[in-house]
């Protein structure tokens, strides 16, 4: 099994350590990665502001640095649905298929491909969960609480596997951050308040690290944590997962 | 081209491709403690239900809990010595000072704790509206666990109008701070009729 | 109507959310609701499938809206009730007043209705010498402070009780201070039952037409639609097309949904089904297009069709929690307002569905399954295709900073690396940048992973 590594462009330029936890974590499992050098946006952020139709060279792009691998792991909810849902190919439409059909965010990747039921990892901290609104409604990651049905989480069953490791409970467990792409900019107002509220109820309940399979939510969160001065940080579930410390 | 046939011609040439009707034959309820559930149900959204084994009873109670020195009405013979029969012929607008009107109806709703209504046991559509307290006598028999029960038993209907009272009239929108009484009654009281069973009157 | 000027729904919500406790009250108001919707469609193992049911109806109905249109006209008028068919808002407003001049009649008693707050009704009967009173105490409390309601559900939900308090001490002559909900409402009451008892005419919107048998159902707590249809002379309803159900068993599929979505209760207080006149009472339906035929034209958005206005997109929505639904500029406000409100005015409102992060809780508590959040991306490119995007000043100027740098300069990696320091919002080393407002950006790292990789993929492999 080969597995391509998508690094969408904001980890590869800002969160690296994200990236390099991921690539670890993945070859820990003796996984066979490749990071095809070439790659670049997925084009989610033109398509969320409505340029969808100008992302065909990024579409090209992915897949023709992807196509040849059996999965394609990144460790960002958000990218990874984009392409799931929105990457076509006029050329060759099953290809694109055949693309979108094997990218995976890195938890899914990690429960549903590799199985995994074990991890030597060890995290003396109490952390709390932000689940991406991609991750979660779209990928579905995790149960959503609009819906009657039974409950699960991807990323807490991971979380759990992590030697003390402390998961704290939210009041408001699946309520969006308010990142939203270039909504951040274009909403800033209602961007920045929506942020404030989500690390606030993390902070409350007495949260150390705000994890997420996202890290656009992170960057985010953390923009504003460091801007109020909280001591509180972001982490990637990438880094807790590979964390030995 | 009318307006009429205007619209008409566009939902036709724009209407979706053909989608059949689902199957709702599976949405049902159980009949096993109908009348527990909705005398719960029926507290729960702040009305007052009482189980009485017969008219008698009902008729106590209304003495109790009612003021029956201002104008009481109802649809009732039974309860004629306690409230006036209303005539359906009078002006709606008379029956702004009634403080109590009695009514009795056709079936209640276990699951969401309405009774279910037309305007022949209304006396007049707009009684259970107007009067300041609601009063409804419904027999235990009569209550359906859920609305598709009590849509098959309605039927087509022969009414003009029929209506669910789910209990008094409410309004939330202050604050959302609840508040019994918006426009219409301040409270509504059921009384379930269930009489004693034969059994039991056997061995006691 | 307090005049919005032509700001659009960013700057409308930086506006609401200068008043940071206001908005914290208001989040929580409706966080509280969303929580008693969620415990609500928890008590019933059925659910999901009651709402896969709903919108299959619904579905049938867009496929089949010209027949069961006919029938229900059909049977409208066996039941006694005339028909009236309007293709704008304006024409609604006249086949109303013609009604109402016809019996000499110069004031009216409404219960809530979207659709005529959507054509400006009162508006329009008022320079006509005619006098409406909303009776819904939320949409008469907007109406007294003249302002449109913000939430369909929840018409004042953005107002304070003082503030409540300060329009009845103005409009009802109420003591100056009074905030007290109970005692607000019995004084509301009092006044509209007078309302209600001299108003010879009344207007109610509908919730459900059922095509089978020509009656349409009205749901309210208060029971404010009912006291003015049985008071009334003139009883009128006007309703949307889309309001059609086939069957009056698929009632029981709506009624179950409608309340429970909305606020959480099992039904609503009231859910009256009108099939004929009174004795000496005359009906009249209007069924209004106003742009719902055009929708049901885009296989897009057709199915923002189906919606039975309970409300639940607005109580979970996020952005709508924190901007108010009087940012959305529009009658219908929140995720289903953007939504829908393209479709009447693309240009007018191309910022709302950029009002969102699509997060995707709007679908997921929509009764009737509507993709909301889907339909909000795909508005996100009719509207950039259709060139309103730069209508929208944040858009235009800050998203396309995003996309103006075209995807075809990705031909080598560290061009495109530069590409996204150059636009990624939050690279902006650039004090004007909005982000820097109310957020630092991460702490530089020395190296980005493709360069990390590049040295160190030789012992990594």
């Amino acid at each position: 099994m080969t597995v391509g590594l998508f690094i969408p462009c904001y980890v590869n330029q800002l969160y690296p350590q994200a990236a390099i936890a991921t690539l670890e974590l993945l070859q820990k499992l003796n996984v066979d990665v490749v990071y095809p050098s070439k790659q670049t946006c997925c084009g989610q952020p033109m398509a969320n502001s409505g340029f969808e139709h100008l992302t065909q060279k990024c579409n090209d792009l992915f897949i023709e640095n992807f196509a040849s691998f059996d999965y394609i792991v990144a460790p960002s909810a958000s990218c990874v649905l984009h392409v799931k849902d929105h990457l076509h190919a006029p050329e060759n439409e099953q290809l694109a298929v055949s693309v979108r059909s094997k990218v995976y965010e890195l938890v899914e990747f990690l429960t549903d491909i590799l199985k995994v039921e074990k991890l030597n990892a060890r995290f003396p901290h109490k952390v709390g969960i932000h689940q991406s609104c991609h991750g979660l409604r779209g990928l579905h990651l995790a149960q959503m609480s609009e819906l009657n049905a039974a409950p699960f989480s991807k990323p807490a069953h991971l979380l759990h596997m992590v030697q003390d490791l402390e998961l704290v409970s939210l009041e408001r467990p699946d309520e969006c951050c308010g990142f939203g792409g270039t909504f951040c900019i274009a909403e800033e107002a209602v961007s920045v308040k929506m942020g404030k509220d989500r690390v606030n109820d993390h902070i409350k309940n007495g949260a150390e690290y705000i994890t997420s399979p996202d890290l656009s939510c992170l960057m985010h969160m953390e923009g504003i944590l460091h801007r109020k001065r909280s001591k509180v940080k972001v982490v990637h579930i990438a880094q807790i997962l590979n964390s030995t410390r | 081209m009318t307006t009429r046939e205007k619209i008409l011609a566009a939902v036709l040439q724009n209407q979706s491709p053909k989608n059949p009707l689902p199957d709702i034959s599976q949405f049902k309820g159980y009949k096993e403690n109908a009348v527990k559930t909705y005398m719960e149900t029926f507290d729960s959204i702040g009305g007052k239900a009482f189980l009485v084994e017969d008219m008698n009873a009902t008729k106590t109670l209304i003495r109790e809990n009612f003021d029956i020195t201002q104008r009481m009405v109802t649809t009732l013979p039974e309860l004629e010595d306690i409230a006036n029969l209303i005539s359906p012929t009078v002006d709606p607008h008379t029956f702004q000072d009634v403080e109590v009107a009695i009514i009795q109806a056709h079936l209640a709703v276990a699951e969401n704790g309405a009774v279910w209504l037309t305007e022949q046991v209304m006396g007049h559509r707009i009684l259970p509206y107007i009067c300041q307290h609601l009063a409804v006598v419904v027999e235990a028999n009569s209550i359906v666990p859920t609305l598709h029960e009590a849509y098959a038993q309605i039927g087509e209907g022969q009414y003009g109008f029929g209506g669910f009272i789910g209990g008094p009239s409410k309004t939330a929108d202050i604050e959302q701070a609840l508040v019994l009484g918006a426009h219409g009654p301040i409270t509504m009281t059921v009384f379930v009729i269930q009489p004693l069973p034969i059994s039991d009157n056997l061995t006691t | 109507m307090k005049p919005n000027g032509t700001k659009d729904h960013a700057a409308l919500a930086e506006d609401f959310i200068k008043d940071e406790e206001r908005v914290n009250w208001h989040d929580g108001s409706l966080w509280w609701i969303r929580q008693k919707r969620d415990k609500a469609a928890k008590n019933i193992p059925e659910w999901e499938e009651l709402r896969e049911a709903a919108s299959q109806i619904k579905s049938n109905v867009i496929s089949n809206l010209h027949e069961y249109l006919l029938q229900f006209e059909a049977n409208l008028q066996k039941n006694g009730i005339t028909v009236h068919w309007a293709d704008s808002a304006q024409e609604h407003n006249e086949i109303v007043y013609s009604i109402l001049k016809a019996k000499g009649f110069t004031e009216m008693v409404k219960s809530k209705s979207m659709l005529t707050e959507e054509c400006q009704l009162n508006e329009y009967l008022a320079e006509r010498g005619i006098d409406v009173i909303n009776s819904d105490l939320g949409e008469y409390i907007q109406q007294i402070d003249n302002e449109p309601p913000s939430h369909i559900v929840l018409p004042c939900i953005h107002k304070r009780k003082e503030e409540i308090g300060e329009l009845f001490h103005e409009h009802l002559g109420t003591e100056k201070g009074l905030s007290d909900p109970t005692l607000l409402t019995r004084v509301a009451r009092k006044h509209l039952r007078n309302i209600f008892m001299t108003r010879r005419a009344a207007l109610t919107g509908v919730n459900f037409a059922v095509a089978e048998t020509g009656e349409y159902v009205v749901c309210t707590n208060e029971g404010n639609a009912d006291m003015g249809a049985h008071l009334s002379e003139v009883q009128i309803a006007s309703m949307g097309i889309e309001k059609i159900i086939p069957q009056k068993k698929h009632l029981g599929v709506f009624l179950r949904l409608l309340a429970r979505s909305a606020t959480g209760q099992p039904i609503t207080i009231y859910s009256s089904h009108f099939k004929k006149p009174r004795k000496g009472q005359e009906m009249h339906m209007i069924l209004v297009d106003a742009g719902r035929s055009r929708q049901l034209g885009r296989a897009d958005f057709r199915d923002s069709l189906k919606c039975i206005k309970c409300g639940a997109c607005m109580n979970t929505c996020p952005v709508y929690r924190k901007s108010g639904g009087l940012s959305y500029h529009n009658t219908i406000s929140g995720p289903i307002g953007a939504i829908l409100a393209p479709n009447l005015d693309m240009k007018r409102h191309a910022d709302l569905p950029f009002a969102s992060t699509l997060c995707g809780s709007c679908s997921n508590v929509c009764p009737v399954k509507i993709n909301i959040h889907d339909q909000l991306y795909k508005w996100r490119q009719e509207i950039v295709k259709e060139g309103y995007a730069a209508n929208t000043k944040a858009l235009g100027m800050k998203a396309m900073s995003w996309t103006l740098s075209s995807p075809g300069s990705y031909t080598a990696a560290g061009k495109a690396g530069r590409w996204v320091l150059k636009n990624i919002p939050i690279a902006i080393n650039n004090k004007l940048n909005p982000w820097y407002k109310g957020r630092d950006m991460p702490d530089g790292p020395k190296e980005s992973f493709s360069e990390w990789y590049e040295k160190n993929k030789d012992d990594k492999s």
